[in-house]
C-alpha cells in the first residue's frame, strides 16, 4: 500500500465515522430540530401550561376574525393540520403573507381555555411561485382555491401563459 | 516534510492528476481561459438579474418581493457548491499532496464566505417583510449560518501559522469534517419541520415555480457559477504568482548574503 492510499482511507474512514456520528446524534436529537408543534402534536401530548412554544400549521378557511383591541388590531383564527385544530388569539399586526390557507408559525403558550395566546405570528411561504395572472386563472376554472389548499400539481401550471385561460 | 512537486509519476491516475498539479501549466492554461471566463460570467450574471428584477413577473402574493430571489437563490446555491470545492481541494491537498490544491484551497474560502453573507443578507431582507422575522433559528437558517463560519474558519485557519504547509493541513482537516454539514443543509428542509420554503427545483418533478421565472434564475444561476470559477481562479493564478516572487527574493536574499 502506498503513502497515498493509506492517506486516502484514513480519510475516508474518519469520514465514515464522522457521518454516521453526526447521524446518529441528529437522529437523537430529532424532536428539539423541528422548529415548530402541529395541533395534532398538541392534541396527542398536551403540552406544559405556561411554557412558551411554537404553533405551526395552516389558518383554517373562514376563520379569521379581525378586531381592534384599545387601539390594536387584534385577530382570532384556528391553526389546523388536516386532523387537529387549536385556535388562537393575537394583538398586533399580521405579516404581509398571512391569509387563509396560508402556513403559520405562531409563538406563545396555551391558555387554561385550550386556546393558544400568540405574542408574535410568522408567515410561512410555500414552495410554489406564480404570477399574479395564473393564480387568477387558475381560481377561476375551479381547479384552486388558496383558502382551502394547495395548488395542482405544478406540471399542469408552470408553463401557463398569463392572460390565457386554463384548458382541459 | 512537503515532498516536491515533481514526484516520479506511478501509474496512470497519477500521472493525470500531477498534470494539473504543474503551476506552469495552470498559469498558461487559466490565463487562456479566464477573460472569456470573466466576460461570459458578467454578460449571464447581468442577463439574469436584469430579466429577473424588469422582465418576470411578479408573485401572486409576494408582489415584486419575489424579485429577491434572483440574487438569493444563486448566492445559496453557489455557497454550497463553493464548499464542495472547498472540501475537493482539500482531499486532493491531504491525500496527493496537490499543491496547486493548497492554493486553490485558500483561494476559495474567502469567495465561499462572501457568497454565504449575501445568501444570509439578502434572505434577512426577504424574511421581514414576507414572514415577519429578519432572522429565526430554524434548521436550514441555523445550518447556513454554520457554513458561514465554516468558511470563516477555514479562512483564519489557514493563514494561522507561520508554516504555510501547516495551516494548509489545518485547513483541510476542517473544510473535510465541515462536509457533515451540506446535507444537513440540503435536506434540512425535508427532515425537520421549518420556516423556510422547501425546494421549489429538484431532480423528480416539475419544478412548483412558474416558467417565466424559472428561466431568469436559470441564467442568473449560471453566471454566478461561472463568476465564482472566474474569482477563484483568477485569485489562484494571482497565488501562485505570489508565490514565485517571494521563492525568487528568497533566492536574491540567499545570494546577497
Amino acid at each position: 500500500m502506498t503513502r497515498k492510499r493509506r492517506r486516502l482511507w484514513i480519510v475516508l474512514g474518519c469520514g465514515l465515522g464522522l457521518g454516521s456520528a453526526t447521524a446518529l446524534a441528529l437522529t437523537a436529537m430529532r424532536d428539539n430540530l423541528v422548529f415548530f408543534v402541529s395541533p395534532s402534536e398538541i392534541a396527542a401530548k398536551a403540552p406544559a401550561m405556561g411554557r412558551d412554544f411554537r404553533l405551526g400549521g395552516l389558518v383554517e378557511a373562514g376563520s379569521l376574525r379581525r378586531s381592534t383591541e384599545q387601539g390594536r388590531p387584534s385577530s382570532r383564527f384556528r391553526v389546523t393540520d388536516g386532523t387537529g385544530e387549536v385556535s388562537v388569539v393575537f394583538t398586533g399586526i399580521l405579516p404581509d403573507l398571512f391569509r387563509e390557507g396560508q402556513g403559520v408559525v405562531a409563538l406563545g403558550g396555551m391558555l387554561p381555555d385550550g386556546s393558544f395566546r400568540a405574542s408574535e405570528v410568522l408567515a410561512k411561504h410555500d414552495e410554489t411561485y406564480m404570477p399574479p395572472e395564473v393564480a387568477e386563472a387558475l381560481k377561476k376554472s375551479g381547479k384552486w382555491n388558496p383558502t382551502t389548499g394547495k395548488p395542482p400539481a405544478a406540471a399542469t401550471w408552470n408553463t401557463l401563459e398569463p392572460g390565457k385561460p386554463v384548458g382541459g | 516534510m512537503q515532498t516536491s512537486p515533481v514526484l516520479p509519476a506511478r501509474g496512470a491516475p497519477a500521472r493525470s492528476l500531477h498534470r494539473f498539479a504543474n503551476p506552469g501549466r495552470f498559469l498558461r492554461i487559466s490565463g487562456r481561459v479566464l477573460p472569456f471566463l470573466s466576460a461570459a460570467a458578467l454578460v449571464l450574471t447581468l442577463a439574469g438579474l436584469g430579466a429577473g428584477l424588469f422582465l418576470a413577473p411578479a408573485d401572486w402574493q409576494q408582489g415584486d418581493a419575489v424579485r429577491i430571489m434572483y440574487v438569493h437563490v444563486p448566492s445559496a446555491w453557489l455557497a454550497s457548491f463553493g464548499y464542495v470545492a472547498l472540501a475537493v481541494c482539500s482531499l486532493l491537498s491531504l491525500v496527493w499532496r496537490h499543491p496547486l490544491a493548497d492554493l486553490a484551497a485558500a483561494e476559495i474560502s474567502p469567495v465561499g464566505a462572501g457568497f454565504t453573507a449575501l445568501c444570509l443578507a439578502t434572505g434577512s431582507i426577504w424574511g421581514k417583510p414576507m414572514w415577519g422575522a429578519w432572522w429565526v433559528w430554524d434548521a436550514r437558517l441555523t445550518s447556513v449560518l454554520v457554513l458561514f463560519f465554516l468558511y470563516l474558519g477555514h479562512v483564519a485557519l489557514v493563514r494561522a501559522f507561520d508554516d504555510p504547509q501547516r495551516g494548509y493541513r489545518a485547513g483541510a482537516i476542517l473544510a473535510l469534517v465541515g462536509v457533515v454539514n451540506l446535507p444537513i443543509i440540503k435536506f434540512s428542509v425535508d427532515w425537520w419541520n421549518t420556516l423556510h420554503q422547501p425546494a421549489s427545483i429538484g431532480l423528480t418533478g416539475s419544478p412548483t415555480m412558474h416558467f417565466d421565472m424559472l428561466w431568469p434564475l436559470a441564467v442568473a444561476a449560471l453566471g454566478y457559477t461561472l463568476a465564482f470559477m472566474a474569482i477563484v481562479i483568477a485569485r489562484t493564478r494571482a497565488a501562485v504568482l505570489e508565490r514565485r516572487i517571494h521563492g525568487l527574493l528568497m533566492a536574491r536574499a540567499e545570494a546577497v548574503r
